[in-house]
């Protein structure tokens, strides 16, 4: 049995990294339900209510979306940079490539924040009782826009946290790991960063790109 | 668990303290906790029907209220669904024989392993408190706009509860096939697998993709209540029909999650015990991920009568009895397998015939509803209660039995009593049927499920599925009393006590804590029953146990 393996299933580290890429991979394709079921709602609500949709997405702070999009695919870009420089060993560099990739999840956070604050402030968010105003032509599927927006943008915002919090976990670990585990960490850390990054590649246009000429 | 006595060489001599069990990753462990957390829940959920069963022994509502009544079947679903019936071959037996059966030394995540079952016990600890606090009465499909407007109990914590229970069953069904997909024993090849292995791949595969849709109208409900975010507030121009269409998204292919393992069970137990191979192996393994892919398609026959569109509901009556098509497949195979075999009536062969009856029964019961004429008139009445539970404890429950004494040994090196396992699975059957064939007729002459009285003439009927859920419950308890008795008491158990073939038997009973003292290699088909050194000599220990 070779000690460097983390599971005593394993004989070799090659066969166990094959089965942690597989398996996150099985877990992406869960993932992919979840988001997939909500999404599908969506599009049922959509067609349904297609033009009270889009009028209800006008009132989305597009500049705010395509700023946030940007900085989720710069982080991707970032943790695609700290696999790569795992892969050839650079150890201090790809450190700070996950650093910059924890901070720009927490920007997009950030921003995400500040669009939920000013529309609660223009009477958009219809959560936690909070009054309702809208001066659309109909009010009440504009409001259910609203509530798919805030449901599936929140599910987003909760699994980027859990991307953070595993990015920052994998740091504070950094110095006592060996640095096969951390080509290996990295590798499957990406991946779950790429799907989260997907997603939202998924309702950026879903939500904010609605009959916009 | 006791541990005095055992060799050193065991899994279970590898330390005692509530640390060597709590934080271990050895598959054979975790398995044992989640073995002894199902148990009580089990017996939890029982509790609740039992008091279900004696409130309706009398046509008034005499001894709980409505409001209560309410409650109690609903926890009785929430508790047996995702407390026992999902995890409980895969988390127990499937947990401790997966890896042996493939000759692996561990599964594929250990850690990950481990770390489903804390996830279950917190899962569990919001289901119990929402228990404490006063329960849900929204029945155990939470459907909407009842559970998110209307009910007033503590919903949020039992679907919270739900919820994270969820991430434990899709843990364990990425643990299980990224482990048959890169663990297996070399020569072991795909259609080399044990069928138990197989059900539980097509289990582990309906686990990770239909977990989520559930996971997803769960947290909806969720935001629907504690923010006020309603997605399926028809006010809002939502569909509350939509929940039901996500909700049995899931919860159709869940039934498979809980039968495809006792069809894994049956196919280990019946050949062993009738010392044939099992007849068109191919066949069977093959059915088994049929129905898992069919099990996706057919959700709508349970929204027959919910107002989906007729043609749908044609759709879906057609491909509902698509499935049975696979289902009778193993029937047959499993039959056939008896068939000239040399057959001998101990404790899980005895379960297993019992499945086969069961199962069989409650299939063809659901060819009933499956039609859409008949599930007009007999929708939501107890003919469906009936034939789920024909399925689900006929079904699965029975073969769980079967599978925890065919591999008590296996788990805890000790045999158990064989006299009391006849007596315990006879009693069992007999108070199944008792309690539940009277539902079906109750059902079909319109009594509707979930309600805590009934017109007097419904009496006779109840009384006897009253009487018969005393019976099953004496059924249920002796097993607790004689595999307890058995962990410390029982005769050592030999390494191969039926002479069963399988990876599993050719190591140590108790397993060593790596499972193998060296690592199996596999060279020939599974249920090879001609094999040489295979036959009764390996009988006889047991049997004069019993006498």
């Amino acid at each position: 049995m070779s000690t460097t393996t983390e599971s005593v299933a394993f004989d070799t580290r090659a066969r166990e990294k094959a089965a942690d890429t597989f398996g996150m991979w099985v877990f992406i394709c869960s993932e992919a339900m979840l988001f997939g079921a909500v999404l599908l709602l969506f599009f049922f609500a959509r067609s349904s209510y297609g033009p009270a949709f889009a009028a209800a997405s006008q009132h989305l702070s597009l500049p705010l979306g395509t700023l946030n999009t940007a900085v989720l695919l710069t982080s991707s870009f970032a943790i695609a940079l700290a696999h790569m420089f795992t892969a050839s060993r650079r150890w201090r560099p790809a450190v700070w490539a996950l650093i910059c990739t924890g901070l720009l999840g927490t920007i997009f956070l950030f921003i995400k924040a500040m669009e939920y604050a000013s529309e609660f402030k223009e009477g958009l968010a219809p959560v936690l009782g909070a009054p309702f105003r809208f001066s659309g032509p109909d009010p009440t599927h504009a409001e259910l826009f609203f509530a798919f927006y805030f449901a599936m943008t929140s599910l987003h915002a909760l699994h980027l946290i859990c991307g953070i919090v595993v990015i920052a976990g994998m740091l504070l670990l950094w110095p006592g790991t060996t640095e096969a585990k951390r080509t290996h960490r990295v590798q499957a850390v990406g991946l779950y960063w790429h799907f989260v990054d997907i997603v939202w590649v998924f309702l950026f246009p879903v939500l904010y790109l609605i009959n916009r000429a | 668990m006791s541990t005095e006595a055992l060799r050193p060489t065991s899994y279970l001599g590898e330390g005692a303290g509530p640390a060597a069990w709590l934080l271990t990753t050895d598959h054979k462990r975790v398995a044992w906790l989640y073995l002894v957390s199902l148990t009580a829940f089990f017996f939890l959920g029982g509790a609740f029907a039992v008091l279900m069963r004696v409130e309706l022994a009398t046509p008034a509502g005499d001894l709980v209220s409505d409001d209560t009544y309410n409650r109690l079947f609903s926890l009785h679903g929430i508790i047996m669904v995702w407390f026992f019936l999902v995890p409980s071959i895969p988390a127990t037996l499937g947990n401790f024989l997966l890896p042996l059966m493939i000759g692996a030394r561990d599964l594929a995540f250990p850690r990950l392993n481990l770390a489903s079952w804390y996830v279950f016990i917190l899962g569990s600890a919001f289901a119990l408190v929402s228990v404490l606090a006063g329960g849900v009465d929204t029945g155990w499909t939470f459907y909407t706009p009842l559970s998110t407007l209307y009910a007033n109990g503590f919903v949020s914590m039992a679907a919270l509860g739900v919820f994270i229970v969820g991430f434990s069953t899709i843990m364990t069904g990425v643990n299980f096939i990224v482990t048959i997909h890169k663990l297996r024993a070399p020569g072991l090849t795909w259609f080399r697998l044990p069928i138990f292995v197989w059900t539980m791949y097509a289990t582990a595969l309906v686990m990770v993709l239909a977990t989520p849709v559930l996971a997803a109208s769960l947290i909806l409900i969720v935001l629907e209540r504690v923010f006020g975010i309603g997605i399926f507030n028809p006010a809002l121009g939502g569909d509350p029909l939509l929940f039901q269409h996500l909700f049995w998204f899931y919860s159709h292919p869940a039934v498979y999650i809980m039968i495809l393992p006792g069809m894994g069970v049956v196919s280990e137990v019946l050949p062993c015990f009738s010392r044939r191979p099992l007849f068109g192996y191919k066949a069977v393994a093959l059915s088994s991920m049929a129905i898992a892919v069919f099990g996706f398609l057919v959700w709508g026959h349970h929204m027959f009568v919910s107002g989906q569109s007729a043609y749908a509901g044609v759709l879906f009556s057609f491909l509902s009895f698509c499935v049975a098509i696979p289902s009778a497949i193993k029937v047959f195979n499993w039959s056939l397998t008896l068939r000239k075999g040399e057959i001998t009536f101990e404790t899980p062969m005895l379960y297993a015939l019992f499945f086969l009856a069961l199962f069989t029964f409650g299939g063809l019961a659901g060819l009933f509803l499956a039609a859409l004429a008949i599930d007009v008139h007999v929708h939501a009445t107890y003919f469906v209660v009936a034939h789920f539970h024909y399925i689900m404890v006929g079904g699965m429950v029975t073969a769980y039995m079967a599978g925890l004494h065919f591999w008590w040994p296996k788990l805890t090196g000790r045999m158990y009593s064989e006299t009391w396992g006849r007596i315990a699975a006879t009693v069992t059957f007999l108070g199944f049927n008792l309690t539940f064939f009277p539902q079906f007729v109750l059902g079909f002459l319109g009594m509707p499920r979930r309600y805590h009285t009934y017109p007097p003439e419904f009496q006779f009927w109840h009384v006897l599925s009253s009487a018969g859920a005393v019976v099953l419950a004496v059924g249920y308890l002796m097993p607790l009393l004689y595999l307890g008795w058995s962990m410390f008491r029982g005769a050592r158990a030999p390494a191969n006590p039926w002479g069963a073939t399988g990876l599993e038997w050719q190591t140590a009973s108790p397993p060593p804590p790596h499972n193998f003292e060296t690592m199996p290699k596999v060279d020939r088909p599974a249920y090879d029953y001609a094999m040489k050194g295979l036959r009764h000599e390996a009988f006889s220990p047991h049997k004069d146990e019993a006498r």
